[in-house]
């Protein structure tokens, strides 16, 4: 078989679209990933990662929209060999080595890399001889990852691949995905772990009940983030003319109450004194990744009657 | 190369699981020799017991071999490697062929063992007899390792095992695999329906000759017209919904 032309354009979800009964897991996503791209679906419990992915590798059919992989549709790029996968599950089978997994789902693709190689990077030489079903959960997610990346894929796509691990079996995976020789190739992975995906992206996506609500990469997210915010009670004043200050970014009205995300608090807080002597109850606070993750993926209507309960 | 590499694999599977090789191999040993051996100048069925016995056994170990892909298909499905499997180059078809090479390698040592526990009981066959029955068991395998295919795809792992006990205890049994339980009657004509009824009177064909009679072979293929694509329906099913 002839090998992928990855240049054929990288990885086009449009309107990709997926419903489970009532519940729409995927709406309308459109993500382009160009080849050679690392980038991170970020997203709490149900936001649509794994669903996403799995159109992405052709294991689930979309309602609506189509997933391209290099030009192709995902089973054609499946068969090409150009896609290596680790789901959340799959625990290998009964009556079979390490070794002999590993080598069994090297010997499905084109252009394999070298089985001991691939033992050795990913943490598994001391294991290679034993019952790949009698592992540690922790040897499995390795035997999973030998698994994903012995075909030397050129899309290598993993849906939580530390999940259930602690912080140090979280270490060690990342550790082996680093010595994985990834260098050309288009890594797409789901996480809840913020620091997973700051420390390891170069591009996050963040996905909320099956929307993308935020794409940017890493720093760009980082410095929306670690923006602070100035609350405080200002009534009647048109929040237009806030907006104007110095060190302002963007402000929002809740009632008798504003809010002001700043590029320079500072500066803003001086501002806001000399120009609104009333403001009252004047809050200054430093949004980390983690607000801004909460706050984009948070439930509009949740953070509606939050607010109105504060009110 | 990679079609060998997967059957090699899969076959080893099978090869380690003791327990399965347990029912394919060893219980229609065992129950040849308690049976046979106190009925060995007997006659049954037109032809001397041991002979009809040892094509009986032969049939129920072989069942037993042909079920065991539709065995490892729900336990790979139950753990979640089918989907592992789905995103490799590994085709549909390599996978197919994977599961149905393996039921017959399987099968093959069922008959083997059989045919060695046979001689001792006196039973004399010409070589091409052999053959010849050995072509016609393999024949009538076809369906049970379709059914064992159908079944691994429809049901959970917990439930298979009892399923596919029962898928072979019946053919085995209606087959004639024990003896010839009906004599005239509707049953007589139904037990005629199923491929095991063929397989076990393959000993009989063996020995007087003129081969298998049309009636076996419109039977197996019939069968196999209707489980082709009813396997190919529920592995579509199956692997839509995981």
């Amino acid at each position: 078989m002839a090998p992928i032309d990855i240049s054929a354009g990288g990885i086009v979800l449009s309107r990709l679209s997926k419903s489970y009964g009532a519940v729409h897991a995927v709406r309308s996503i459109d993500l382009t990933i160009a080849a050679g791209e690392t980038v991170a679906l970020l997203g709490p419990n149900g936001a649509g990662k794994s669903t996403t992915l799995d159109m992405m590798l052709g294991l689930t059919r979309p309602d609506g929209g189509r997933a391209q992989v290099f030009g192709l549709t995902p089973s054609a790029a499946v068969s090409a060999g150009a896609i290596g996968a680790m789901l959340q599950t799959g625990s290998p089978l009964d009556f079979l080595k390490v070794r002999e997994v590993v080598a069994s789902v090297a010997s499905y693709y084109p252009r394999a890399l070298a089985v001991d190689d691939v033992l050795e990077m990913t943490g598994l030489v001391e294991v290679a001889d034993r019952w790949a079903s009698k592992l540690s959960g922790g040897q499995i997610q390795r035997v999973r990852f030998a698994a994903a990346v012995v075909g030397d894929p050129d899309l290598l796509v993993l849906d939580e691949p530390t999940a259930g691990l602690d912080v140090e079996g979280r270490r060690e995976f990342w550790q082996a995905m680093r010595a994985v020789a990834m260098q050309g190739k288009t890594v797409v992975f789901a996480t809840h772990y913020l620091e997973e995906a700051d420390a390891f992206a170069d591009r996050i996506v963040l996905l909320a009940r099956g929307q993308i609500v935020a794409d940017g990469p890493v720093t760009e997210i980082r410095a929306r983030a670690g923006s602070r915010t100035i609350r405080a009670t200002l009534p009647v004043v048109d929040v237009a003319s806030l907006e104007a200050l110095e060190g302002v970014l963007s402000t929002e009205r809740h009632g008798d109450a504003v809010v002001l995300a700043c590029s320079d608090a500072d500066r803003a807080v001086r501002a806001l004194l000399a120009g609104f002597p009333e403001v009252r109850d004047l809050e200054v606070r430093r949004g980390s990744l983690e607000d801004a993750f909460l706050e984009l993926t948070a439930d509009d209507k949740v953070n509606t009657r939050l607010e109105e309960a504060l009110r | 190369m990679s079609t060998v590499t997967h059957v090699r694999y899969e076959l080893l599977r099978t090869i380690r699981n003791r327990r399965m090789l347990a029912f394919s191999l060893g219980l229609p040993l065992v129950l040849f020799y308690a049976v046979g051996s106190a009925q060995r100048h007997a006659h049954t069925d037109g032809i001397a017991f041991p002979l009809y016995f040892m094509v009986g056994m032969a049939v129920y170990g072989a069942l037993f071999a042909a079920v065991g892909p539709g065995a490892r298909i729900a336990l790979d499905r139950s753990r979640g490697w089918t989907r592992q499997l789905r995103i490799t180059p590994l085709s549909v078809r390599v996978t197919f062929l994977g599961r149905v090479l393996t039921a017959y390698i399987v099968a093959l040592p069922s008959l083997i063992v059989l045919y060695l526990a046979g001689a001792s009981l006196g039973v004399h066959l010409s070589v091409g007899q052999y053959l010849e029955l050995t072509g016609w068991l393999l024949v009538g395998l076809a369906p049970i390792v379709l059914i064992g295919i159908i079944l691994g795809h429809l049901l959970t792992s917990d439930a298979l095992a009892p399923a596919v006990g029962g898928v072979v205890v019946f053919f085995a049994l209606f087959g004639g695999a024990w003896g010839r339980f009906f004599n005239g009657g509707v049953m007589s004509t139904l037990v005629k329906l199923l491929p095991s009824y063929w397989m076990v009177d393959a000993g009989h064909d063996a020995v007087h000759g003129g081969g298998w009679p049309a009636e076996a072979w419109i039977v197996i293929a019939a069968w196999i017209v209707v489980l082709v694509p009813l396997a190919a329906l529920v592995y579509r099913r199956d692997t839509r919904r995981v």
